[in-house]
Order: structure tokens, then C-alpha cells, then sequence
């Protein structure tokens, strides 16, 4: 059974040190987690969901810019046409993608140390998709026709045209947005009877009890949901993979020198994971130190999500000098322009940007000391975040503004609208991220309770 | 494409009496708009897109829901206000109380409150229950939603060119040349592209007014009776006339009676840019008035002298055709002309010559003395600067090797000497009558120039004017700085002004007459050659507007005359036997048989030519040179959309004007691009912002005419920087010894190309005659090292087979000047959108086709390519894979087409082109609230909405449209007489298109030509819009050196 933990002394998952701190038991993890939502609502809550909202209101007033003016609000133009949408899309997208490969590939892998940091991985995931996603719609000319990108029977008997990456984006993005969300509400169910039980007041425990799916742990409950589980972790495995590669087409298999590239796809996934990394060290620092939760997220989680990181950092860095190494070895003028101008051009700083974040600041993960610092640790990650939206920057605008015909060469750069709609999906991000620790168990109640030692003792003792 | 005399027969249609959309129908009935029964009325436009005070729809809207007596009570309320007076001007100007009486005020308010009442009574938007009629009788040659054609001519400024003009239901669209007329021979310059775009402009005057009170012709010319009886008296001693020189006979037929019946009254003959020192030159080198124009055809080796040849001034399309013809090897490789370009401003003559030699204006004019004295000149002796002494000798032996098929040409706004000597060159040389045409004058005689303006202030200091009628041009803003006419013309008791829009004269102008646009209204004109030809109108005039030639016949008494009538009685008398006939063949034909000038043979005056030469080559320091804009003329285009967002040739700026100058100078100055100078002479200055332009000449500044109009209208105002304050009536196209200095500021130009160079790639191929004969360059692969090694053709699925029609393209690029006629063109045809200055500079202009330039070499002396580009069709086409709603898609007859109403805009198909000639809609670019610009739309073409992908189609509507004329008919396409827009504009013929199928095609020919070659087709596109590569003819000996 795929949720059954193992023991302390499987090598597979043997850890020097604990991934909850001692003297925990099912009763008490229990308690510390559900107090979180069934406690008084602490006054910084009420502080930074209000300044998540204020950033959700900017993004609702540049959408309503955005669809009263077009496009022409932004900064695109001839020959840029793809500029902080695309980024942003892009960026989304990719630090969703730590939450599917915590929650599936590390379940599939039993990577136990996973449940401490899956549930809020999952959400990130949702609600970074939902961000994602926005983008490509917004980014239309006539979002209003974002229809005609669905095969959708209609009466003019037109389909998409399959052979274009946004449609094969289109599709991938949906079934990654769905597959989370079915992912994550599953796994979501026993906690939620468990809320439903302790819940204060009948209004809550009617809303709980009615997405609790009459959940009443019942060993028939059980297994239906372990055989769900593994078959939506086996779902959402190729997920992983497929949809930073499908999000790469859309630049790989255009002819753009800087976009034309074969290491794309894997390029990007590792890219994806690195940035999700990045972003779940940020989002998970400063909750287990607001909501006291060093006993379940521990330095150790902390650790090896440094390490992570720091791999995929170094598969990123390995994809930024093949692409140097391609552009010399192709011989093409365009290819080798294109490098040259990124790395001497007039968008030399955020490509040079790009390197310390990604390649300098993430080398200091090689020591214990620094993956053991939480401040450093956070540190690095915030580079991170950073540097990945500069990838995107490096590769969208450098490749596009100067590529073919030096006559229509010309400049990029955002408005206040870009940089607004920009903060503004950030807004969206923390509101729903506030609005989630605030009403569901960020952490998993009952797959903690299992990876608790008497967890594992009473499994021995089965055997 | 051959002339193609049979379509042309039958698509033109000879238009006796006006055309005018409403006169073929019965005029339909609508409740509510009975003010509007007027026909005129009826196209009216509403002048002004500004909200002012109070309108109808306003209210109709406060009517809703009011009855009985508070209904009538707040219409009367609403009648009496200031804000219903307003209205009133602006929504049915003719209907205003006409001379004020009282009687017809209260009529008039009568009737609005009738209408009122029935727009109240029909606020619910009933349907109209009267009933609308369809046509009572089908006129005889309108099929809806077929164009016809109609002949006229384009007056811009003295002389004309022929034109056809495609009318739409009664309204014009689309100018192109005639293709009958020597002037045009099919194709047209940048302007006439642009002028159809100037009848429908909202900022047209409308209605004559008096001190800004809305008045009637009729009563003007009530007014003026007084005066006029008075002023016959005194034999006509207080009027002055200003007015642009002309050609029509017609106009100086009436000129010629006022000297007559008027004879103390003055005729003021005034352009900012005109042709008097021309005149003047050619009338002392042949020692009587003459008249002098070109025949290209049969130079071989031309040399111009400051002169933009082949893109400005009347002759200039003719020229260019014939040079073109006379040096393409496309088709005939073993003969090609040579030019050279000696000039101080960079013309698009000079991006074409073979050698180009820029040089400040003495020393180009000690080179001239030079090149004089070389040949042998009688009288003549002066030796050019050493540095440029080999290119006299070469030049001048080669010229000696083509004496008779030479021709050298002086610019037009060259100093007189200075055309003089290039008068005597070619009479040494035995051009004259060969390559020189000389015939009796056409231009009226007067002083060039602004001399006759400062004797008018003289006059009108003196107190001696009564009356000053300012007819067309600008003379306030145009006057020199040194001919205050703007505080002289206080001292006219009245002064009266014509013209096409309000502007700055008009400001202080008693009364303001709107003057008709070429296509509304009848005339003549003389095309370059002299041949006169009838200026034939397309529709009724839009708004109450007359003809100058109407004003003059006022003054001769004659407030009723109609233009047509006028324009008859000037020909009348020069036909013997059935008038109508002759003249219903001339409106056909574009021409008028009689009164062309004959050709006639003079000798050179040789001491007028010495006194010339001895007065050339001083001039020191810091030259300015004044010359017209190459997009905005004098500045009468300021208020032209299109003419202000075509990038101008060399510095592919938009919207401005600014001071051009040398990279040597600007380094002596310290001067950085787009930073302002102050340029003073004496004590007149002006600030402008510098250009460093590659290859202008030293020591030079070119200041371009037309810009810096405070009011031109909504288009022309605030754009570029009025530079007349630096002309004087003695220094008028140049001005010596000025000092500059920069200002540190800076002023955003906006340009739409930003990179000059091709980077090393192979954009532009170009070659020399010798290279091509010699095989280099040549090849499997056409000398695109790009190329080696690639088959640009490979693929490993079969291609598309097309048994039917297959379209292609080829550019000549050794062909093309650069003029702009082409972009301009596929905007009139293609309704593209114009974005104003602040999105060129967010780089989104609309341009389906833009002329890139490049430079190359030299930073002072380099040589300029230019290269039309526009969609390349590609048979693999990038844009087409990527769209992800298959908006854009490939016709089986190879266009890639665009629909609009799948595209969705994300802009993929734009980034993936390698070619950049997507263009996208970022805002609702197109005016969809202006009425009158409607009516100029092309009905066969798309209005883009906001969001849209939009992109050259090969004018697909026409393309279509003669494929079903073919079909109908049964005949081949080629006789269908299809053309592009751009190809069909082009007045060298660089451009061809046809079906690549049909091997008697040119486009077919061109297509098998060792010179034609794709662009980037190394990634494979395989594009179908190719080139041909340039192909220079240079002078060995200056080659050497």
C-alpha cells in the first residue's frame, strides 16, 4: 500500500534525523494541526489576507483596464508580441510544479518525509495554475473568442489547428489543473471529516461535512481511497513531465533563434521543479514559524528541499550552457547573434541577473550550514523565484526582439499595467493561499499521524 | 504589366455632369431627417468628434418620457439655448439663418422643432413607416459592389498628373495613374496615394464664413458687390490676389481678364516650394521663356546636381519609369544607364545612382563650375576642390563618351546659377532636344521665390490695398522672416481667404472661403510635359466649397459661375466642331487633345552662362538647406494621416520634421541624435532636433518644409518644428554661415526602423553589371553564401501541387527609389489603420509593407539599400503552423491569408515570421466613429477591429476579383489586367505580380532570372515573394580609385 510508511530503518528512507520531533502522538498531532483552523483567528492573519486582497484588487482593475483598452496597454509591440503574459504564464506554471512532484513522484517513491509539505505543495500547485492560466487568456487579442481554442462542437465546423503548441497548451494545462484539484480533494477527505468532527459550530461542520463526502473511516473508506490515491498519483506522475514540456513547445518548436532549441523540455521541467522548490522553502519558512509548526516541518524538510534545488539548479545551469555551447556549434549567424546579444546586448543585466540567481546564489547550497539556516535558506530561494522569472524574461524578450531582420529589430519593456497585472496574480496567489491555511489543514492530519514512530511500531508489531 | 488598353476602356466610364451617389437613387425618405433632404447635406459628415454643449441624440433622450405641456415647454427651452445654437452649426450648417434676417431664423427653428417633435415622438425607435425606395430605375453603368474607374488629374501644386480614380457607389477610394498619360503611364507618386485620403478629412473647412459667423457663397458674393463695382472703377487698384502658381489654363485664363478688365490689380503668384527658379533659370540660359522637361528614355549617362530627379516635382513618375526601363537587365542585360548623384541633401536619386558624392552646397557648386569648365563649357573656368577632382574628370569624360544620350540635371531649388549651368552642360553636350525637351512656357511669369510677397507688403504698408483674397497655399505661415505679412495685412481693410482648411492665414482673414478638393470639383491642369488635361470630379462637393478658379470669376463679376462651366469656356474656343464629343473623349482619355505645347530648339545665352558661373562656389561655414518634406510636400500635407505616418525615405522617421546632419558635423558639434539645436542666422533661430544621418553632406543641415503648423488640424498640429523663421526672402533655399548649437534636451523621434545595419546577412544582395556578366555572384545558389551547401528547397513531404492559379512576386530592387508610393497605395487599398506618433514609437506601426534601408560601408560616405518588404508568402509558412485557431492559412493558390474574424490575437503567427510583416491591432486602431472617413473606405476590404492579426494578402480582393472576371468572361488573367496595389503604384515598375503559372507572366520571367533570390530562404520558408538583386552599372574608372 502505497500510504503505509515505512519503518524508521528502511534504507530507502532512512533519514539521520527526525522528520517529526519526538514525543508527538497521533492525539497531539491531531490537536496541533486542527487548532490551527478551529483556533481564534490570530490578528496577522487578518493583517495579510487584507494586503493579499489590496494586490488581488490591482489585478482586478488592470483585467478591467486590460479588456476596456487591449492589449496596448502592455509593453508588446512589433517584433516583441509575447512579453510579461507569456513570463508570467510560464513562471506560474512552473512553480506549480514542486507541489505535483512532492505529492505524486515522492509518494510513488515513498519518500515519506513528502507528508509534512505535500497538502500546502498541492494547494501552491492549484493555485499557481490558477494564475497560470489566467495568463493565456488575458494575453488574447479578443479574449472574448477564447473559445475558438476549444474543441468544442460549433457551427461554423471549425477545430483548432492541433499543430500548434498553444492548443497542445491548452489541453495540457486543463488536465493538469483538473488532475490536481481531484489530487488534492482526495486527499483532502479524511481531514476534512476530521474537521467536520471537531468543528465548532454547526455552520462549519455542515460545510465540512458536506465536502467530507460522508467520510467515516471506515477500513472499506480506507482502501477505496488508497486505490484513488495511487491511481491519481499515477496520473499526475507524467503530469510532472508533460506539461512544462508541452509549456516549452510553445517556444521550442517555433523557429526563433534563442527559442528553437531541443533541450527545452527538459530544460524547463527541471526549471519547473527548481522554481517550485524555491517557492515552497518560501511559503513553507515563514508558516511553521507563524503557526508554530517546527514539529512537523522540520530543519530536516528544510534540508532536503535544499538539495533539491540545489540538483535541478544544476540541471538548469547544465541547460543554459548547452544552449551557449548549441549557439556556437550550430554555425548559424542567427543563433550565434542571438547569444552574443543576450549576453552583451542592451538586455545584458537581467541576463547576467539571471546567472547570479540561479547558478551563483544557489551554489551556496552545497553547505550544511547554509541548507540549515532558515534565513539563508530563504534567502537563496527568493533568488530563485527571482532568477526563473528572469529565465523566462532572458528567453521571451532577448530571443524575440532581435531575431531575423535587423530592420524591424526594436525594444521591450513592460508598463506600469504589465507590472501590475504581474502583482496583481501574486495577489490572487496569497489570498488563496490565505484563505487555505485558514479554513483547510495545511498540513496532513492523518498521513503525519502515520509517519509518527508509533506508527511504525504498531506495523511491526502487526508483522 | 503591359498596357492593357482594352480593360482600361472598359472599366473607365466616361462621367458627363457630376457622379454622385445620390443621384441615381430616389432619395429615401427617413422620419426625423427631413432637414437633411439636401443631398449635400446627406453626406455631411459631423465635422467634430469632440462632445460640444448638446446633441441630438442628448436630446431625443431628455424628450423620452416627457408629454403633453412639459414636453413642448422644454423644447422651446431647449431651442433657445446657446447649446442649441451650437448644434445647430454643427450638425446642419447649411440650414443656418443665411443672411441673418430674422424671418428665416425663426423658420428655421420652426423646422427643427418640427423635427424634434417627430424624433420625440420616435424616441422607441419605431421602424421607419414611411416608405424607402430601392432604385426606380437601374442606372445604366453602376453594378453594386463593382468600382468604377474615371479619369481625371491630381493638381499638386503648378502641374498635374493623370489619374484614374476607383469610385465606389458614387464615392472615390482608390487613386491610381492613367496608365494613357504620358505623366503617370499607370503609376502615381506618394501624394496622389494620398490625396483621396484629404476629401473625406473632417477637418476640412465647410461652410464660408465671416469673422466666425457661418455664411453663404451667395452671401459673400453679396458682400463683396460693393466693393467689386467700386474697385472696377479704379480699374481693380486696391485688390491684391495671392495665389499659388498654377498651370490650369482655365485659372489663367481668368488671370489674364482680370489684367484685362482690372489692369491695376495684382496677381501675387506665391508657393513655399515652387518652380519660379526653374523658370527663371531656363529663361536666362535660353534667353527667353521656356519650358524645360526630360526624356530619360534616352539618357544613358545621367548626373544630378542636387536634384531629386526620379521622386520630386511633376515629371518625376514619367522619369523614373523611363530610367528604370532604361536600366533593368532583367530583361535585356546588356544595356544599363548610369547616374551619378552629386548632392548636399540625401535624395532617393542618390540611394540609386551608381555613385553617389555628397558635398555642401559651394563645393557642389564649384564641382558643377568644374565639370563645366571639364566639357568645355563656352565662358566657363573654375576647377572643383582636389578631393574630388578625379570624379569631375571621370564624370565629364564619361559624359563626352555620351554626348546626345547624357543628361545632367540641376535640382530644382538649386541656386538659379547653378541650373543654368546645368542648362548650358547639356546644350555642350548636344542634349537639348534629345534628352532636354525645351518648349514654350506654362508657368505665369513673376518674380520667384518670396519676392512677390515682399512687394505685396510693401503695398499693403503703403495703404494702397483694399481687398486681399489669399487663395490656397499658406502664405502667413510660409512667409520668409524677413516679409512681416502677418502685421502688414492688418492694414487691408478685407482680406478674404480660399483655402481647404482653416489654417494659419485664415486665423486673420475676415472671410473664409472653403476651397473644393480636386475630386469634388472640375478644372485643368498641365502634366509636366505641358499637355493639358481636365480635372474631372468624383462626387458632388461635400461641403459648400468653390474652386479658386470661381473666386477670380467673382471678382470678373460672375458669383454664379459653376466650375464646370468655367473649365468649358477655357476650352471651347480651341476646338473647331462638335465640342461635346471632342470633350466627352478628352474626360475618357484623361487628356485634352489641344494646346500641348510644341517642342521648339533654343541656344544657350553663353554670357548669361559665364556671368552664372562666375557667382557660384562662395558660400562658407555651416550651410542650411531648405527643401520640401518628402512625405509632407511644403506642409499643405500636414493634415494627412498617411503622408504623416510614411517613414520618411532615408531617416524613416515619422511625424516630424528635423535637422539632418552629417556624423562628422554632429561630432564637431557635440551633438547627439534626437537632441535639440538651436540654429541661428543673424538673429532669426529655431530649435530643432538633430538627426545624424550616414552620408549627408558635411558643413550641411537639411531642414525639411511643412512642420511645426499650429493650425493644420487634429493630424498636422504639434507635429515637427517650423523652420521658416530661418528663411528670408534672399536666402530662401539656403542659408551660409549659421551657427548650432546643441541643447541638451532631447525630442523623441519617432522612427520605425532603429537598426541600420544587415548584421552580415544577406538581405540585400546586390552586384555590378560587370560582376553579373562575369559570372561572379552567380550560381546554383545565387551567390547567398547563406545558401551553400543548403537545398533551400528540400523537404520530406510532396509539395502542393497548384494546377490552378499560382501567385508570386518579384521586387527589383535595383529599381527602387523609395518613393513611399507603394506603402501609401496598400493603405488607401487595404484600410489600414494609422497609430500616431506615440505607438510608431511603441514600434506598432500598421505598414502591411515597409521599405527597410540599410547601410553599408563608409559612415560618411556609405552606400544605402533599400528593400520593400511586405508578406513573403512563404510556401512553408511559420505563421501558419503556430496559430492555434487556424486563422491563418494557405489559399491553394499559395497566398497566406488572414481571417479576421477567427483570429483570436495571440500574436504567435507574429513572433514566429521571420519576416516581421505581421502587424498587429494592440488598441482599436481603426476609426470607426468618423463618418466622412468612412466613406473613403475600401468596401471589398476589412475594417480590423481592436485584437486582430492583419497582414499583406497580395490584395487578395483584387485577385479575386479577377479570377471571377476571367471566369465570366472566358478570356486569360492576363488580359484581366490585375495588379497589386503596390505594383500598380510603383512608378519605376520594380515590383512584379501575377500568376507564376502563366510563363508569359513577367512575374514568371523574373522568376527564372540568374538574380532573383529569396530572403532567409536558408530556413526554409520558402517564400514566394522574392528579389532581384541590385545591380549597379559603376564607372570603372571611379571604381578603380
Amino acid at each position: 500500500m502505497a500510504n503505509v510508511p515505512f519503518s524508521d530503518d528502511d534504507p530507502r528512507t532512512r533519514l539521520k534525523s527526525p522528520i517529526v520531533a519526538p514525543g508527538h502522538t497521533p492525539a497531539t498531532v491531531t490537536d496541533k494541526i486542527s487548532t490551527v483552523i478551529t483556533a481564534e483567528t490570530p490578528k496577522w492573519w487578518f493583517l495579510g489576507a487584507a494586503a493579499a486582497f489590496g494586490l488581488l484588487s490591482i489585478f482586478l482593475l488592470s483585467v478591467g483596464m486590460l479588456f476596456y483598452k487591449g492589449v496596448g496597454i502592455w509593453g508588446i509591440n512589433n517584433p516583441v508580441y509575447w512579453g510579461f503574459a507569456i513570463i508570467n504564464f510560464v513562471w506560474w506554471i512552473g512553480i506549480g510544479h514542486a507541489g505535483t512532484l512532492i505529492s505524486a513522484i515522492l509518494l510513488l517513491l515513498r519518500q515519506n518525509w513528502r507528508n509534512s509539505i505535500n497538502r500546502f505543495a498541492e494547494a501552491m500547485t492549484i493555485f499557481a495554475v490558477a494564475c497560470a492560466g489566467m495568463f493565456p487568456l488575458l494575453h488574447l487579442g479578443r479574449p472574448w473568442r477564447f473559445y475558438y481554442l476549444l474543441p468544442i462542437p460549433n457551427t461554423f465546423e471549425l477545430w483548432p489547428q492541433f499543430r500548434s503548441p498553444l492548443i497542445w497548451d491548452v489541453f495540457a494545462v486543463t488536465t493538469y489543473a483538473l488532475v490536481s484539484i481531484l489530487f488534492w480533494y482526495v486527499g483532502l477527505i479524511p481531514d476534512l471529516a476530521t474537521l467536520r468532527d471537531r468543528a465548532k459550530n454547526k455552520f462549519a461542520a455542515s460545510i465540512y461535512g458536506i465536502l467530507a463526502a460522508g467520510w467515516r473511516g471506515s477500513t472499506k473508506h480506507w482502501h477505496q481511497y488508497e486505490v484513488a490515491s495511487m491511481l491519481l498519483a499515477g496520473l499526475a506522475t507524467p503530469l510532472v513531465v508533460s506539461v512544462h514540456t508541452v509549456v516549452s513547445f510553445d517556444f521550442a518548436t517555433s523557429q526563433l533563434p534563442g527559442w528553437h532549441t531541443t533541450i527545452f523540455p527538459p530544460y524547463f521541467v527541471a526549471g519547473a521543479v527548481f522554481a517550485g522548490f524555491a517557492m515552497v522553502i518560501t511559503l513553507a519558512l515563514p508558516l511553521r514559524y507563524l503557526f508554530n509548526l517546527q514539529d512537523f516541518i522540520t530543519d530536516t524538510h528544510m534540508d532536503l528541499m535544499g538539495k533539491v534545488m540545489l540538483a535541478t539548479g544544476l540541471i538548469v545551469v547544465y541547460g543554459y550552457a548547452i544552449e551557449i555551447f548549441i549557439g556556437w556549434y550550430s554555425g548559424s549567424p542567427y543563433e550565434r547573434y542571438m547569444l552574443l546579444n543576450r549576453m552583451t546586448g542592451p538586455y545584458q543585466a537581467s541576463y547576467i541577473a539571471l546567472f547570479v540567481c540561479n547558478f551563483v546564489a544557489v551554489q551556496f547550497l552545497w553547505s550544511k550550514r547554509v541548507r540549515s539556516s532558515m534565513l539563508a535558506l530563504f534567502i537563496v530561494s527568493m533568488f530563485v523565484n527571482v532568477g526563473m522569472w528572469l529565465e523566462r524574461f532572458v528567453i521571451v524578450v532577448t530571443s524575440l526582439h532581435r531575431d531575423f531582420m535587423p530592420s524591424s529589430w526594436g525594444m521591450y519593456q513592460g508598463t506600469i499595467w504589465d507590472w501590475s497585472t504581474f502583482v496583481g496574480t501574486i495577489g490572487l496567489f496569497l489570498t488563496l493561499m490565505f484563505l487555505f491555511i485558514r479554513f483547510l489543514p495545511m498540513i496532513s492530519i492523518f498521513e503525519m499521524r502515520m509517519i509518527l514512530p508509533e506508527a511504525s511500531k504498531a506495523k511491526k508489531e502487526k508483522h | 504589366m503591359p498596357k492593357d488598353h482594352d480593360s482600361f476602356e472598359r472599366v473607365t466610364t466616361t462621367s458627363e455632369g457630376r457622379v454622385t451617389p445620390e443621384s441615381s437613387y430616389e432619395a429615401p425618405v427617413v422620419p426625423g431627417e427631413s432637414m437633411k433632404s439636401d443631398p449635400k447635406t446627406s453626406s455631411v459628415p459631423s465635422a467634430d468628434s469632440e462632445p460640444v454643449g448638446l446633441r441630438v441624440e442628448d436630446v431625443r433622450e431628455s424628450l423620452v418620457g416627457k408629454s403633453g405641456p412639459e414636453y413642448w415647454r422644454s423644447l422651446d427651452e431647449l431651442a433657445g439655448t446657446d447649446e442649441f445654437a451650437e448644434l445647430i452649426h454643427r450638425e446642419f450648417p447649411q440650414m443656418l439663418p443665411v443672411e441673418g434676417a430674422n424671418t428665416s431664423r425663426r423658420r428655421f427653428l420652426q423646422l427643427m422643432g418640427a423635427s424634434l417633435a417627430l424624433a420625440g415622438l420616435n424616441a422607441c425607435s419605431i421602424q421607419p413607416e414611411e416608405r424607402m425606395l430601392p432604385y426606380t430605375k437601374q442606372p445604366e453603368e453602376i453594378i453594386p459592389g463593382k468600382p468604377l474607374f474615371f479619369a481625371s488629374a491630381h493638381p499638386h501644386g503648378a502641374f498635374g498628373r493623370g489619374l484614374l480614380v476607383e469610385s465606389h457607389m458614387g464615392r472615390p477610394t482608390k487613386i491610381e495613374g492613367n496608365p494613357d498619360h504620358p505623366s503617370s503611364r499607370g503609376a502615381t507618386d506618394v501624394f496622389d496615394q494620398a490625396a483621396v485620403l484629404d476629401l473625406y478629412d473632417p477637418d476640412r473647412a465647410q461652410i464660408p464664413q465671416e469673422r466666425g459667423t457661418l455664411r453663404s457663397w451667395n452671401g459673400f458674393a453679396g458682400d463683396l458687390q460693393n466693393l467689386l463695382s467700386a474697385q472696377r472703377g479704379l480699374q481693380g487698384e486696391g485688390l491684391r490676389i495671392v495665389m499659388e502658381t498654377t498651370t490650369s489654363p482655365t485659372v489663367l485664363r481668368l488671370v489674364d481678364r482680370i489684367a484685362s478688365e482690372l489692369p491695376k490689380a495684382q496677381v501675387v503668384w506665391f508657393d513655399p516650394a515652387g518652380h519660379g527658379l526653374a523658370r527663371d533659370a531656363a529663361a536666362a540660359a535660353f534667353g527667353a521663356p521656356t519650358h524645360v522637361h526630360y526624356d530619360l528614355s534616352a539618357a544613358d549617362v545621367v548626373v544630378t546636381l542636387d536634384s531629386d530627379l526620379l521622386t520630386e516635382g511633376p515629371g518625376a513618375v514619367a522619369y523614373a519609369r523611363d530610367f528604370a526601363d532604361n536600366r533593368r537587365v532583367v530583361e535585356d542585360d546588356h544595356h544599363m544607364n548610369r547616374l551619378y548623384a552629386v548632392e548636399s541633401s540625401p535624395t532617393n536619386t542618390g540611394v540609386l545612382a551608381d555613385h553617389r558624392l555628397s558635398l555642401a552646397p559651394a563645393r557642389l557648386e564649384r564641382f558643377a563650375v568644374a565639370l563645366a569648365s571639364a566639357l568645355g563649357v563656352d565662358g566657363v573656368n573654375g576647377s572643383a576642390d582636389s578631393d574630388v577632382q578625379a570624379w569631375v574628370q571621370a564624370i565629364a569624360r564619361d559624359l563626352r563618351a555620351h554626348a546626345g544620350s547624357s543628361l545632367v540635371v540641376a535640382g530644382e531649388n538649386a541656386p538659379r546659377e547653378l541650373q543654368i549651368l546645368a542648362h548650358a552642360i547639356n546644350a555642350s553636350l548636344g542634349n537639348l532636344g534629345r534628352t532636354v525637351r525645351l518648349t514654350a512656357p506654362v508657368l505665369p511669369e513673376g518674380p520667384a521665390g518670396a519676392e512677390g510677397l515682399r512687394t505685396l507688403v510693401g503695398d499693403l504698408e503703403r495703404g494702397v490695398v483694399d481687398a486681399l483674397f489669399l487663395v490656397g497655399g499658406n502664405p502667413l505661415f510660409d512667409a520668409p522672416a524677413d516679409v512681416d505679412l502677418a502685421s502688414a495685412m492688418e492694414r487691408a481693410p478685407l482680406r478674404i481667404r480660399m483655402s481647404t482648411y482653416e489654417d494659419e492665414t485664415s486665423l486673420d482673414c475676415h472671410w473664409h472661403i472653403p476651397m473644393s478638393h480636386f475630386l469634388e470639383s472640375w478644372g485643368d491642369v498641365r502634366a509636366f510635359d505641358g499637355s493639358p488635361m481636365v480635372v474631372q470630379p468624383l462626387i458632388q462637393p461635400l461641403y459648400e466649397s468653390r474652386t479658386p478658379a470661381q473666386l477670380l470669376a467673382l471678382i470678373l463679376g460672375d458669383a454664379a459661375a459653376s466650375d464646370y462651366d468655367l473649365v468649358q469656356e477655357t476650352w471651347r474656343t480651341q476646338v473647331s466642331g462638335n465640342f461635346t464629343r471632342t470633350w466627352r473623349r478628352w474626360l475618357h482619355d484623361g487628356a485634352i487633345g489641344v494646346g500641348t505645347p510644341g517642342t521648339i530648339l533654343r541656344s544657350v545665352d553663353t554670357s548669361a552662362v559665364a556671368r552664372a558661373a562666375r557667382t557660384l562656389g562662395s558660400g562658407t561655414g555651416t550651410s542650411v538647406v531648405f527643401r520640401p518634406d518628402p512625405t509632407i510636400g511644403d506642409g499643405r500635407w500636414s493634415n494627412n494621416a498617411w503622408l504623416q505616418e510614411c517613414p520618411k525615405p532615408h531617416t524613416r522617421i515619422t511625424w516630424d520634421n528635423c535637422a539632418l546632419m552629417s556624423p562628422r558635423l554632429a561630432e564637431s558639434l557635440d551633438v547627439s541624435n534626437e537632441e535639440m539645436v538651436r540654429i541661428s542666422a543673424g538673429d532669426r533661430q529655431i530649435d530643432v532636433a538633430a538627426w545624424i544621418l550616414p552620408g549627408h553632406a558635411d558643413d550641411t543641415i537639411t531642414l525639411h518644409l511643412g512642420y511645426g503648423r499650429t493650425s493644420s488640424g487634429r493630424i498636422g498640429d504639434g507635429c515637427g518644428f517650423d523652420v521658416t523663421p530661418l528663411r528670408t526672402s534672399d536666402d530662401w533655399w539656403r542659408v551660409d554661415d549659421v551657427r548650432v548649437e546643441g541643447l541638451g534636451r532631447t525630442y523623441r523621434l519617432a522612427t520605425t526602423q532603429t537598426h541600420h545595419s544587415m548584421e552580415g546577412r544577406h538581405l540585400v544582395q546586390h552586384t555590378t553589371l560587370d560582376d553579373m556578366h562575369h559570372g561572379h555572384g552567380d550560381g546554383e545558389h545565387h551567390g547567398n553564401p547563406m545558401h551553400h551547401g543548403i537545398d533551400i528547397d528540400a523537404s520530406l513531404m510532396p509539395g502542393h501541387e497548384y494546377d490552378g492559379y499560382k501567385w508570386g512576386m518579384v521586387v527589383d530592387l535595383s529599381s527602387c527609389t523609395g518613393c513611399n508610393a507603394c506603402v501609401v497605395a496598400c493603405h488607401s487599398e487595404n484600410n489600414i489603420a494609422i497609430v500616431g506618433k506615440n505607438e510608431v514609437l511603441n514600434g506598432r506601426e500598421l505598414h502591411w509593407m515597409r521599405i527597410d534601408r540599410y547601410f553599408e560601408g563608409d559612415l560618411d560616405q556609405p552606400a544605402t539599400y533599400l528593400q520593400p518588404v511586405m508578406c513573403q508568402h512563404c510556401e512553408q509558412a511559420p505563421c501558419e503552423v503556430v496559430c492555434p485557431v487556424a486563422a491563418t492559412v494557405h489559399t491553394d493558390e499559395g497566398i497566406n491569408t488572414m481571417a479576421y474574424n477567427r483570429c483570436v490575437g495571440t500574436r504567435y503567427c507574429a513572433n514566429n515570421c521571420p519576416y516581421k510583416v505581421r502587424r498587429f491591432n494592440f488598441y482599436q486602431y481603426a476609426d470607426q466613429k468618423t463618418e466622412s472617413l468612412k466613406l473613403g473606405r475600401n468596401p471589398d476590404v476589412t475594417v480590423r477591429h481592436r485584437g486582430v492579426m492583419e497582414k499583406c494578402t497580395y490584395c487578395i480582393q483584387r485577385t479575386q476579383s479577377a479570377k471571377i472576371e476571367a471566369t465570366v468572361k472566358e478570356i486569360p488573367l492576363s488580359e484581366v489586367g490585375l495588379q497589386s496595389a503596390c505594383q500598380q503604384a510603383c512608378p519605376t515598375g520594380a515590383i512584379a505580380f501575377g500568376d507564376m503559372n502563366d510563363s508569359q507572366s513577367k512575374v514568371a520571367q523574373w522568376k527564372e532570372s540568374n538574380l532573383e533570390y529569396g530572403i532567409l530562404q536558408e530556413l526554409g520558408t520558402r517564400p514566394r515573394t522574392t528579389y532581384l538583386k541590385r545591380v549597379s552599372n559603376p564607372n570603372p574608372e571611379l571604381a578603380r580609385s
